[in-house]
């Protein structure tokens, strides 16, 4: 069954397991480089729907955690379940398979430079999801449309700012019907001025129901969108609730250090 | 003893020169194919497939091309194959200019973020929709100029080929020196015969990366 063009992006995946849950199940994952390791056994279930944040100091392995969900980075130990399949990194296939079912947005957006705003958006429908042309064009239109970029469909991306660059990055994700949304610090390359027109997307995506998990630096966002606050440290969940309780009342030292780092 | 005019040097030059330009155009297009598939191998055939390619590169690049003509002439027929002097001269430009180009070209692929290798793998794309409509278009333009620049040290290349006895422009050039006794005029209208077939490969090359650098965002 194909999208329909007028299909909301959240919740357009189609879903794989039975209702209730969780879209993504991580269990006892270790990572390592070498002998660094990186994370340390991470569990964690996110359910459809909910956002969820990631803080922490750099090198807390965070942004290696959400690199993870979509295979960017291989892991050793444990398994990763999104939306009833298994992350397997020998079979190209089933990656690809678990990838249409996860967007990400990078930090540096990423978009490809060589193609115009609507083709960086019809691109992967096309070639992946054989999307036919007119319903396909109609799809990125109306994307660009809803990250307010309705007019840029035939630029190019380096005559855009950042903040539209990122926006584009976002319908560009939108566009595959992802079930599963990753934010890998996508308003810390961007200049301050510019934060808030990425972060009033990403916003609206999760009114509209769409299961977030974005690693942020923004912490009053991350107190008035997310479900959850996932505070790491040391390449483990060192601590896991609901915003009001993360950041009103930090139970560890460590938080509440990194939480006060952050007021200075 | 009859008179050789400029007339008759240059004409008996420019018969010769076809097969310069025959060889030349044997071994781009052989060396194209090759190199292309020794990159993809690269990319994407594992370790131990990279590491035999690399191999392939450093063997060819660290021997004269000379040696390999020498080799590959006499070796193939030594073990039996009735090879000709074409055949030879073919198949060790071939070697020798793809394990260059296959280096150049996995130079150009290099230069292209990796995040954008990362962003197409995200979005579901196979490596060879990455490779074919992410990388390539990108990789393509950076490489017009050193590839094209490489491909005027090949047509030049082409000369070691009188050394195993087969005619092109330079082993012409010899036996017509030997009979008119001009070397001075004869080799002369030897080098601008290869300025001629040179010069309009560098003249291209440099409209071209303008033309793609009108393309290429700013």
């Amino acid at each position: 069954m194909s999208a329909a063009p007028n299909a909301t992006p959240a919740g357009a995946g189609q879903p794989h397991t039975q209702v209730g849950a969780p879209i993504l199940r991580i269990t006892a994952l270790r990572k390592s480089y070498g002998t660094h390791e990186v994370l340390r056994g991470i569990d964690l279930d996110v359910a459809r729907g909910e956002v969820v944040a990631i803080i922490g100091k750099s090198g807390s392995g965070k942004s290696t955690l959400l690199r993870c969900i979509n295979g960017l980075e291989v892991f050793q130990h444990g398994s990763l379940i999104v939306d009833g399949r298994h992350l397997l990194h020998d079979n190209p296939k089933a990656m690809r398979e678990l990838r249409q079912g996860v967007g990400m947005i990078f930090q540096n957006f990423n978009l490809f430079p060589h193609l115009s705003v609507g083709r960086n958006v019809m691109l992967a429908p096309h070639l992946v999801k054989r999307r036919p042309g007119p319903e396909n064009a109609a799809r990125a239109r109306q994307l660009l449309a809803r990250v307010g970029l309705a007019e840029k469909f035939d630029a190019m991306p380096d005559k855009l700012s950042g903040g539209q660059q990122q926006r584009v990055a976002i319908a560009r994700a939108l566009a595959m019907d992802p079930a599963i949304l990753l934010c890998d610090e996508i308003t810390s390359a961007l200049d301050p001025e510019l934060v808030g027109e990425v972060l009033r997307v990403v916003e609206s995506l999760a009114e509209e129901g769409m299961t977030l998990l974005m690693v942020t630096h923004e912490m009053s966002f991350a107190r008035k969108v997310a479900d959850r606050v996932i505070f790491m440290h040391q390449g483990l969940v060192h601590e896991i609730g609901p915003p009001a309780e993360i950041f009103s009342a930090p139970r560890s030292p460590e938080l509440r250090q990194f939480l006060s780092s952050l007021q200075d | 003893m009859p008179d050789f005019t400029l007339w008759d040097i240059l004409r008996n030059l420019a018969l010769a020169a076809r097969w310069t330009v025959a060889l030349s155009l044997a071994a781009f297009l052989g060396s194209a194919v090759v190199g292309l598939g020794l990159l993809l191998v690269r990319l994407a055939g594992g370790p131990w497939l990279g590491r035999a390619v690399g191999a392939y590169v450093q063997l060819f690049q660290g021997t004269p091309l000379l040696m390999q003509l020498f080799l590959l002439y006499f070796g193939l027929a030594a073990v039996g194959f009735d090879t000709s002097a074409w055949l030879a001269a073919c198949v060790a430009l071939t070697l020798y200019a793809s394990a260059y180009l296959t280096e150049i070209w996995r130079g150009c692929v290099a230069a292209i973020p990796r995040g954008q290798w990362e962003a197409s793998a995200s979005l579901a794309l196979s490596f060879g929709q990455q490779f074919r409509h992410i990388i390539l278009p990108q990789a393509l333009r950076i490489a017009v100029a050193p590839t094209v620049g490489f491909l005027v040290q090949v047509v030049k290349g082409t000369a070691l080929a009188s050394v195993i006895g087969f005619v092109e422009l330079t082993k012409a050039g010899g036996m017509i020196a030997n009979v008119t006794y001009e070397p001075m005029l004869t080799y002369g209208c030897v080098a601008l015969l290869y300025f001629v077939l040179c010069f309009p490969i560098s003249l291209s090359a440099r409209l071209l990366e303008r033309k793609l650098a009108m393309r290429t965002p700013a």
